[in-house]
């Protein structure tokens, strides 16, 4: 799509996006939110930029090869946090019996593994967005 | 004959539907089976033990981490699905192309 309107709008609009998304994956444990909600949002803000820019830009600014990493990472992370918990405890994925720090609920840094793995889903569900939606727009270019 | 009988199978179906739809306890109700000793285990406990105040993202990350990290391998999968059916399809155009 070249339309000036669509491209100043989305270009004010997307660095909101972006900081909403983050934020809503850092407080997961504190405010509603979470991972999936959070990585769909930005996910969401990567659509629009493809939209409103072509797919050609966004594929040069969010190259596959990234996206696959970050894929894979998303899951990685999850399950290293998890491995962790074998260690220190006697379970995978344990919060507190795993040694992370609880601290004072309602503070940023607080709730053990809970942030770190939103952090993992989010990452994850934002790049598995934006694969699923790049590889679908190849494909219709290449007809 | 057809549509007659395809309408008079969906008309059972809705009464069926609509029978078992009433006799479902009442959303929200105190009654429900819903609020069983589960639930009130992780609305007393979740703030001390996991130290999370959203009660959701101390069950889906902490109390049920595992299936969250089934639910993480769902999305892995169908994006791995669907990559290797369009990746391969955009080859063999290419190649269709150039032959």
């Amino acid at each position: 799509m070249d339309d000036l309107i669509v491209k100043v709008i989305s270009r004010i609009v997307i660095p909101f996006m972006i900081v909403y998304g983050i934020y809503i994956i850092l407080f997961g444990h504190i405010s509603p939110g979470g991972g999936f909600s959070g990585g769909a949002i930005l996910g969401a803000a990567m659509v629009l930029y493809t939209l409103s820019f072509s797919a050609d830009v966004a594929m040069k600014k969010f190259p596959h090869s990234v996206s696959m990493k970050l894929e894979s990472g998303g899951i990685w992370l999850y399950i290293f946090i998890g491995l962790i918990g074998i260690f220190t405890a006697d379970s995978f994925l344990s919060n507190q019996q795993g040694g992370f720090y609880i601290g004072n609920a309602g503070d940023l840094i607080s709730a053990g593994m809970i942030p770190i793995l939103t952090v993992g889903i989010g990452i994850k569900v934002a790049s598995t967005m934006i694969t699923l939606f790049h590889t679908i727009i190849e494909e219709e270019g290449h007809e | 004959m057809k549509k007659g009988l395809f309408i008079f199978v969906l008309t059972l179906l809705f009464i069926i539907l609509s029978y078992s739809v009433m006799q479902m306890p009442a959303l929200g109700s105190v009654d429900n089976p819903a609020y069983n000793a589960t639930t009130r285990y992780y609305l007393d406990n979740s703030t001390t033990e996991a130290g999370a105040q959203n009660v959701i993202a101390a069950i889906i990350t902490d109390y049920r981490a595992f299936d969250t990290l089934g639910e993480t391998t769902v999305l892995f999968t169908s994006i791995a699905a669907v990559l290797s059916v369009l990746a391969s399809l955009g080859h063999h155009k290419k190649e269709e192309n150039h032959g």
